[in-house]
């Protein structure tokens, strides 16, 4: 596939792998004392089990896999909030795909469909707002899920569905900021994080100046990488390189994507639509300050929180679980004490087990190179 | 000629009204009309001919062909009933002519059920059931008894059909998922997932063009080619619903071996590639039609491959894999980029990704 194997080379992967073997012989690092190199992005975990990079990097760096997928973050009260909007009778729900089957405390949207409600599955937030000019007898509502990178298409959508006035179209607004995450994450007084892969198509909007605090406070390397495999390995191979240097700079892998300031258009239509909620609750994490951003009072009348009355009940993560602890790399998926039992990715107890980017779904599907002792289902 | 013999004494009906009513389901006239124009006429063959509640087969006809009988049952549910290289009617023939020879068996007679909703349109009806009888005179199966009933409105999704068949299947023949040992090949007869990606596009909801086609097809033609050619085969299965990926780790399971694939050897169309590139697929998973996974010895490997590629169904054959020694039932990947992951079985059906 033109433009896309390119960056699938086997060759070039092997050019890339020495000369992170060779980097790191040089580095005072050890299997028993690792290199620990977090991928924030749920499309870069992603990208690394699907290729099996994992496995082509020498035993001293470990990968740590970090917040960055939104339908993993997703706190189960607002699932249950979905729920309630999605079965009313008056109610098209649109979705992603890969929200459908989060669970909520008492069922999923998948679910909710099985019991009668009209949830349908998009791939923009324009199919929605289509639905809603074909059928005006109901209100159609959005899922409005994802970082930066899915934000500004639903605020594009409402800025249409203002310019044309269309009044049964609203949006369940779920979208985060990843920012004030990654900041917790490097608050947490047992990080054990030295270096970040930052995210892409988030960067492509925002640009690279939010993350400079990470390398001018925190003293940190973050390389924004590409999804392709070559692109992984490449900005871990930048990582490295500045660690060994000594260097803590916010450097750009992605560069044919990701321009320094971001996107003018999409910042602009993200700052007309949305404000931070004071805090937002991430599934694993707990609340975070200012990292979820609601409708702004003059499109209140696209905003389904406001217009349909939800629960809004906040739902504790089960005790059990210890996504929090992978998250911030002090413990691998398999580690935790229900990983494979009553974890899995059919009855996910955890955020990392719910979505296929998630970290703990990723081991549990394409399993770990390195650890050789992933319960098959149905084993122990 | 193994079907008792019988002459036919009443006149054939007809419809003649635009729409499939409940009045076609009520078990009089009407039904006998609609099952006389539109089902009769078109897979008329001498077993169907009597119009008993059942069809009839001499045994001692079907014992000269072999000395197990085959017996398999499916039900049909596409949505839209029309797609690029197919239709529910060409689907329901080839899965059910399909499950059977590749248990080894020569697939014989196919029952056919079908569940109409009202409202269905007769010429569209019409077309579905040409469609049955132009893939069942292809694979050279009887359709030999059938049942209709009509639903109201909402009851079922346009249409539903049921297809149950009979096949022989030859002394000699011994196929099991149990069979495979470290060592054996991994073939596939061609291109991956043209049909989950076809009915994808074809449903329209995620407004992709794309022109694949289905790959729809009987393949029974193909494994007699296969199996003449490679007898000591050890087991052959469809790679439908779950694609390829799922029936591999059913027979790593089923053996309790470890199966590896090399993705670089797995035959995927471009316009398939860039279709899951897109929606955050993987092609593995998807739906085959007219694809059959056959775990070779090694020894034979060669004559498999050389077989089904000199068979029309076969063009795009290649050796995708190995059972190995290892984890049993784990089948894993050595991926494009030189990376290994492992493949495991889907928990529900895939889902786009959201970005």
């Amino acid at each position: 596939m033109k433009y896309v194997d390119e960056f699938r080379d086997r060759e070039k992967a092997k050019v890339l792998v020495a000369e992170i073997e060779t980097l790191v012989s040089e580095m005072d690092v050890s299997e028993d004392r690792p290199l620990h190199i977090m991928e924030i992005c749920g499309g870069h975990t992603h990208s690394i089990f699907r290729y099996g990079i994992e496995g082509m990097l020498p035993k001293e760096i470990e990968l740590v896999h970090g917040p960055g997928c939104p339908v993993c973050v997703l706190p189960m009260g607002r699932v249950d909030d979905c729920i309630s909007i999605a079965e009313r009778p008056d109610v098209i729900f649109t979705t992603f795909g890969d929200a459908m089957r989060v669970p909520g405390s008492k069922k999923s949207l998948m679910q909710a469909k099985g019991d009668g409600a009209d949830v349908r599955m998009v791939y923009s937030p324009m199919d929605a707002l289509q639905l809603a000019r074909q059928h005006p007898d109901k209100e159609v509502v959005f899922f409005g899920l994802g970082f930066e990178t899915t934000m500004p298409s639903t605020a594009l959508t409402i800025l249409q569905a203002e310019r044309e006035g269309i009044a049964n179209f609203s949006v369940f607004c779920n979208h985060i900021t990843i920012v004030p995450t990654i900041k917790a994450i490097l608050d947490s007084p047992d990080l054990r994080i030295d270096g970040f892969l930052g995210p892409g198509h988030v960067s492509m909007v925002i640009g690279m100046e939010p993350y400079e605090f990470i390398a001018r406070a925190y003293k940190k390397p973050m390389v924004i990488s590409g999804f392709e495999p070559l692109d992984v390995l490449q900005s871990l191979w930048m990582v490295l390189k500045q660690i060994k240097q000594g260097r803590a700079e916010i450097e750009n892998q992605y560069a044919r994507i990701v321009p320094e300031a971001g996107n003018a258009s999409a910042l602009s239509a993200v700052a007309r639509v949305y404000e931070l909620r004071e805090h937002f609750e991430w599934r694993g994490l707990g609340s975070i300050d200012q990292s979820g951003v609601r409708l702004r009072d003059a499109y209140a009348r696209f905003d389904a929180e406001r217009k349909f009355a939800v629960p809004g009940v906040k739902i504790a993560d089960p005790a059990s679980c210890q996504c929090g602890e992978v998250l911030k790399g002090l413990i691998k998926p398999w580690q935790c004490k229900v990983f494979g039992t009553e974890c899995t990715p059919e009855v996910p107890l955890g955020a990392l087990m719910v979505s296929p980017e998630g970290a703990c779904a990723a081991y549990y599907q394409y399993g770990g190179v390195k650890q050789h002792s992933v319960p098959k289902r149905g084993a122990a | 000629m193994n079907v008792i013999p019988f002459v036919r004494t009443r006149p054939r009906g007809r419809v003649n009204v635009p729409t499939v009513t409940l009045s076609h389901g009520g078990g009089g006239k009407a039904m006998k009309d609609l099952i006389d124009d539109v089902f009769v006429g078109a897979f008329d063959n001498p077993a169907l001919a009597p119009l008993e509640d059942q069809a009839r087969f001499d045994l001692a006809a079907l014992t000269a062909r072999g000395d197990r009988l085959a017996f398999t049952t499916d039900s049909f549910v596409v949505d839209p009933l029309f797609f690029p290289g197919g239709d529910i009617g060409k689907l329901a023939v080839c899965g059910t002519v399909n499950d059977l020879a590749v248990g080894g068996a020569v697939p014989l007679y196919l029952s056919c059920a079908v569940i109409i909703e009202e409202g269905m349109p007769l010429t569209t009806l019409r077309q579905i059931v040409q469609s049955m009888a132009a893939a069942a005179a292809e694979a050279g199966v009887a359709i030999a008894t059938g049942d209709t009933k009509v639903v109201e409105k909402g009851a079922c999704d346009k249409l539903f059909i049921t297809t149950t068949g009979v096949g022989v299947i030859a002394p000699e023949r011994d196929l099991g998922a149990h069979k495979a040992r470290p060592g054996d090949a991994v073939l596939v007869n061609g291109l991956l997932g043209d049909h989950g990606a076809a009915i994808l596009g074809a449903r329209g909801d995620l407004a992709l063009e794309a022109a694949i086609e289905s790959d729809c097809a009987p393949l029974n033609g193909l494994i007699e080619t296969l199996l003449a050619a490679a007898p000591g085969t050890r087991f052959l299965r469809d790679a439908t619903r779950g694609g390829v990926a799922t029936v591999l780790n059913e027979i790593a399971d089923a053996s309790q071996v470890a199966i590896e694939i090399d993705e670089a050897a797995t035959p995927i169309r471009q316009e398939v590639k860039a279709f899951c590139e897109i929606l955050g697929l993987d092609p593995l998973y998807l739906a085959n039609e007219g694809k059959v996974v056959a775990i070779t010895p090694p020894e034979e490997a060669e004559a498999a491959l050389a077989a089904m590629k000199a068979h029309p169904l076969g063009g795009g054959a290649a050796m995708v894999g190995a059972v190995a020694e290892g984890q049993a039932g784990r089948v894993t990947m050595q991926t494009v980029f030189g990376g290994k992951r492992i493949v495991d079985m889907l928990v529900g059906e895939q889902l786009p990704r959201i970005c």
